[in-house]
């Protein structure tokens, strides 16, 4: 018994772009986290009882501060009550969760990191951890609301893709590596599921490690309910099917070991 | 005070179980949960093979609960045994195994498997509404309900508590079916049938169309359902549905459950058995009751 659900407290919230929020909060979840995990965030409200995994942009181990950037989803959903929340209140979490994207690996690599959408931010603190050869960051976006660009641009060589042409390449990501024929010996991906699968099947042609978080609707986020479940190649150890946990087994996958 | 309860001959340390499905085999919530602090674990339902589950979603919030339509993902009575029941006999709990099937016969291959098993208990899940092949087909008709229990009760070296199915005209006739079939305990409710759809997809929010449906939003209808319950048997009852504090689990125990099981609590509060094992030992002393017992059915 050492993990429990704990208050955070919010130590900053702003809006980085239309329904796109980016609030620091103050966390022990800081302490042990990973680039590529996530926490559960609880909203304050009793009809809505659900965590809400969201994915970790930034961390700050030393001030036990970790930073989130999320999507508000709708009216009425946690996400926009998050949204709303101001330095000095508090949520509970639980965190962090999952396995994290192993940037090890990347040792003397040329290398992806690649998010799209919502997918984006967690690309942001896998940026700054990661020591490789060639850190080629691509990030895609709707529009020309290029939200933390300048953060990435500290951090790497920076290509955008905007499926408006607003910004960069217009179309995905996959398009932007294309356009500057670009190539690498190891992919870190996360975005929506038709461009991890893109990215999947690019990288399985070429023959190159790829690494992909992938999401899907929980429950728990601990393990246990078994909702957030992928095919995957292998079976799994837990239940004995071929079916990874996204929360506990993932959210971060050897492209090659699961079917999305 | 004595926070001891009998269930069909069998001790647990307090009125404290989790609800099948929800708690996995406990594995799961070794670092939330003090395993020692619970009357008992009720696993995830087992099968005498792996099933897979459904496709995803799997899952869906609703105003004040969940849906869910897992479909009783399990590793199979091998693997089970294997690993999951020595784990949960490190800690000093009643093992209670929830098993599933698709036939008779896959019911009572489980049951004659565990019975050379060291486990405490036995629950059999008629009540699944979500695996079209089977268990709900036992649990909506009060003579297949009979019928199943006779027939695991031959192979069962364990107390056998027949989990029930709220979605039904009377849980009553259905309670004294399974009593009349030779079931040492019932335990009630599990997930009411539902359905949602996403207006902006136009489609089901489920891969399975429906979902059993669970959380505080139905514990109201869990309360009438033990009530009735224990009006219609003799057996104890173990009454969950929509428990997510103290104040739930009293008033189930006061309409008549002799247990209590905690399920989609844990999955937004995973440390909420312990609060709730806590929180009625507190209830008893402040209002001067001895034994659990005496509070059981007490509202008439």
């Amino acid at each position: 018994m050492n993990k429990k659900k704990e208050i955070a407290v919010v130590a900053s919230q702003e809006m980085l772009a239309d329904g796109i929020f980016s609030m620091w909060i103050q966390t022990e979840a800081a302490k042990s986290a990973k680039p590529g995990q996530f926490i559960s965030m609880y909203t304050n409200d009793g009809s809505k009882l659900l965590p809400r995994p969201i994915s970790i942009c930034e961390i700050d181990a030393e001030n036990e501060k970790l930073r989130v950037v999320y999507r508000v989803t709708g009216e009425n959903t946690g996400t926009e009550e998050f949204s709303k929340l101001q330095a000095g209140d508090t949520l509970p979490v639980i965190g962090p969760l999952g396995n994290g994207f192993p940037f090890e690996k990347a040792a003397g690599k040329r290398v992806f990191l690649m998010g799209g959408g919502i997918g984006v931010p967690p690309i942001l603190e896998l940026a700054k951890q990661m020591k490789c050869g060639k850190k080629q960051i691509v990030a895609g976006y709707r529009d020309s609301q290029t939200f933390l660009k300048e953060q990435f641009e500290a951090n790497g060589e920076v290509y955008i893709s905007t499926e408006d042409g607003s910004v960069g390449t217009k179309g995905n990501v996959m398009d932007a590596v294309a356009e500057h024929n670009l190539s690498a010996d190891m992919i870190f991906a996360c975005g929506p599921t038709p461009m991890l699968r893109a990215i999947k099947q690019f990288a399985e042609e070429k023959d190159i490690e790829c690494y992909i978080s992938l999401e899907e609707r929980m429950a728990c986020g601990i393990g246990a309910c078994l909702a957030c479940v992928c095919k995957s190649k292998e079976k799994d150890h837990h239940s004995n099917v071929n079916n990874k946990r996204i929360c506990k087994d993932g959210p971060v996958f050897l492209s090659t070991e699961v079917e999305i | 005070m004595n926070m001891k309860v009998n269930i069909a001959g069998v001790e647990w340390k307090n009125p404290v179980t989790v609800a099948s499905g929800t708690f996995g085999s406990g594995a799961e919530f070794e670092e939330y949960v003090d395993l020692n602090r619970l009357g008992a674990v009720t696993t995830k339902g087992v099968a005498n093979i792996p099933w897979e589950g459904n496709p995803t979603p799997r899952v869906a919030e609703i105003y004040g609960g969940m849906m869910n339509a897992v479909g009783l993902q399990n590793p199979g009575i091998d693997l089970f045994c294997e690993r999951d029941i020595p784990f949960l006999r490190k800690y000093d709990t009643k093992i209670i195994v929830n098993v599933c099937g698709k036939s008779t016969e896959d019911y009572c291959e489980v049951v004659e498997r565990l019975a050379s098993e060291d486990i405490d208990m036995l629950e059999i899940n008629i009540s699944c509404p979500n695996v079209k092949e089977g268990g709900i087909a036992f649990g909506q008709n009060p003579k297949a309900a009979e019928e199943i229990t006779k027939a695991v009760k031959k192979y069962a070296k364990q107390p056998v508590i027949m989990k029930l199915s709220p979605n039904v005209t009377s849980i009553a006739e259905m309670a004294k079916a399974v009593e009349a079939g030779g079931a040492d305990a019932v335990s009630l409710i599990n997930t009411l049938t539902g359905m949602k759809i996403d207006i902006n997809r136009r489609a089901f929010v489920l891969a399975n169309k429906t979902g059993g449906v669970s959380g505080p939003a139905i514990h109201p209808i869990a309360v009438r359902m033990v009530y009735e319950a224990a009006n219609a048997v003799r057996i104890p009852i173990i009454g969950m549905g929509g428990i997510t504090n103290t104040a739930d689990a009293v008033e189930m125990i006061l309409a008549g459950a002799s247990a209590v099981s905690v399920g989609t609590a844990n999955f937004f509060h995973p440390a909420v058995t312990m609060e709730i094992a806590d929180g009625i030992e507190e209830y008893m002393k402040q209002n001067h009751f001895e034994s659990v017992s005496e509070m059981v059915g007490l509202v008439k």
